[in-house]
């Protein structure tokens, strides 16, 4: 059997994303394309995700998109193999765009369809850059709408198992929030970030959320933390002090990050698993991936993290995971498949 | 020509294959109709597909493509315009966005002045006012049946079509016609000259008619750098 070319369309938030990947005869993956056009700016004044005013920009650009992707890759749309596409989980209006083209698409060519979970997509990414994944893993998931951990056995077309995820806000949710509260612009990651360079992450010290001894030990909470930052802020306002910025900036992100990988590293130790994928638009953070690369480097944990691009929601993710599920033999999805906001992740294709 | 009609600015998710040719009405070969506002995203490209396969045709065989550009309500409509924009760069056809309300008036044929209006849901319906000879007159708008109502008088029309009308018969005090949802002989009935003389086809813009839903946050910034 040729290599086979694996388009993948992904529509679920603010990026509408079309990404070309080769399938080689022995499993490898080749990135040939990942193009992405992006509604973050439209959002910027409304402080998060319009979801109406990003099914109106995926329309516009879904064909654009595919137009840049196949031009990028020298690849003829009757040379694709199969098309993957995001089913969920993410906004109902932003899926189904995404979807009605990759149906229209995979008709008009006559090519297999897979509609594939999100999640998994944001795991396959990795692959791209570091190649095929151990029998075990565990993902660390963390963006502007998601934060989970997850344990990936077999295969990311075999099995997926949520052990934790956010009990209220996303990692990336809680960082736009107090970029809101610190003046700083939408959306919040990449200021709060570059600030926290210059401020002293052990100044305040913020709670941990869901720390304790008798708390979930893989579930994360961020809404405690944004409401501590906030109430700090409006003590020392009252005070009339003058307000620390990049200590606030720091102290924050220090506690967003001793979360996240205190937990990660715990997981692994637990299910006994040595290796540790972190990806979404949040695993570009600079404390994030540096406390993780030293927690890790002193458990003896492999640390994957995908460069910044293929991090952030993208159309190759979705062309990756359906090489994997290609790769697997799996059955193509029914044509009048059915968008699922909701989709648990433990759900990798909808069938 | 052959070709493919499709809309889901309705309840309706509508689809059929078309023969067209100059000086004739279009032909119906096959259609796939399902009443279900929900199910656009669902059904509308295996709806297409049933139709081809009864008409005994292919993808490869259509000629262009007519979309319904609405106005209808969000979210269902543009599964129309995402599928039709995909086949159309994937078969290297043209594709031809018409006014829904013009396909529905098509479909009335009723010969004197008409009002087409659709349910735009929130208590409103998208209208629009047609000629005796089925020309677009005024609109498509969105606005409270009331309101259209006082305009009635200046607008002529003589009868009212489409599910708004219906819905909103005691407003509107107008005799309703039975064309409610646009068909695919409508589709292309109010694309045919532009199809027919292969023209170049205008923007694939959705007539959404309503600003998205968002208000931009009021709540005081607590921290400035000044
Ligand atoms: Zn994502």
């Amino acid at each position: 059997m040729s290599d086979r070319l694996i388009l993948g369309i992904e529509s679920s938030c603010d990026e509408t994303g079309v990404g070309i990947v080769r399938l080689g005869q022995d499993g490898s993956l080749e990135l040939l394309a990942d193009e992405v056009a992006s509604s973050v700016e439209e959002h910027a004044r409304f402080g998060g995700v319009v979801p109406e005013v990003a099914s109106r920009a995926h329309l516009e650009a879904m064909v654009p998109t595919m137009r840049r992707a196949l031009d990028a890759s020298g690849v003829e749309l009757s040379q694709i193999h199969s098309i993957a596409v995001t089913a969920g989980p993410g906004l109902a209006g932003a899926l189904l765009v995404g979807v009605s083209a990759a149906k229209a698409y995979a008709a008009a060519l006559g090519k297999p369809l897979y509609g594939v979970n999100h999640l998994a997509g944001h795991v396959a990414a990795d692959t791209l850059q570091h190649g095929a994944l151990p029998n075990r893993c565990l993902a660390l998931l963390v963006s502007g709408g998601h934060s989970q951990l997850l344990l990936v056995e077999g295969g990311l077309a075999n099995s997926i198992t949520e052990i934790g995820s956010t009990v209220d806000d996303a990692a990336g949710e809680a960082y736009d929030k107090v970029a809101r509260l610190l003046d700083l612009p939408y959306p919040g990651g990449p200021p709060i970030d570059k600030l926290a360079q210059q401020g002293n992450g052990c100044a305040i010290a913020f709670p941990r959320g869901l720390t304790g001894p008798r708390d979930a030990k893989y579930d994360f909470s961020f809404s405690g933390l944004k409401t501590s930052v906030a109430r700090w802020v409006e003590r020392a306002e009252r005070a009339g002090e003058e307000i620390p910025l990049a200590d606030v900036a720091a102290s924050f992100q220090e506690a967003v990050a001793d979360v996240l990988t205190a937990k990660a590293i715990r997981a692994a130790k637990d299910l006994k698993v040595d290796t540790l994928v972190i990806s979404g638009g949040v695993a570009a953070n600079s404390r994030l991936s540096g406390l993780a690369a030293e927690r890790c480097a002193e458990a003896g944990i492999e640390l994957r993290v995908p460069r910044p691009r293929l991090c952030t929601d993208n159309g190759a993710m979705i062309a990756a995971l359906g090489a994997h599920l290609v790769a697997a033999g799996a059955k193509p999805s029914p044509m009048d498949l059915s968008t699922t906001p909701g989709l648990p992740v433990g759900t990798v294709q909808i069938l | 020509m052959l070709v493919l009609a499709v809309d889901t600015a309705t309840p309706a998710v509508t689809a059929g294959v078309v023969e067209l040719a100059p000086d004739s009405p279009p032909r119906l070969l096959a259609k796939r109709v399902t009443l279900n506002a929900k199910a656009h995203g669902e059904l509308l490209t295996p709806h297409i597909s049933d139709c081809l396969e009864e008409a005994g045709k292919t993808y490869a065989d259509l000629d262009a493509i007519v979309v319904g550009a609405g106005p209808g309500p969000f979210t269902g409509l543009r599964v129309g315009l995402a599928t039709a924009a995909a086949l159309g760069q994937a078969l290297n056809r043209p594709v031809y966005p018409v006014a829904t309300t013009d396909a529905i008036a098509k479909d009335a044929a009723s010969g004197h002045p008409l009002l087409v209006a659709t349910d735009a849901r929130r208590k409103e319906v998208y209208w629009a006012a047609y000629d005796a000879a089925g020309r677009r007159t005024d609109g498509p708008h969105v606005e409270r049946p009331q309101d259209l109502a006082e305009k009635l008088p200046k607008l002529g029309v003589h009868h009212a079509t489409g599910e708004g009308a219906e819905i909103y018969r005691d407003v509107l005090g107008l005799e309703t016609l039975s064309a409610k949802h646009p068909t695919p002989e409508g589709l292309v009935a109010a694309a045919a000259a532009e199809v027919l003389a292969k023209a170049r086809p205008a923007a694939l813009t959705p007539l959404y008619l309503r600003r998205p839903d968002a208000v931009e946050p009021t709540g005081r910034k607590r921290v400035t750098r000044a």
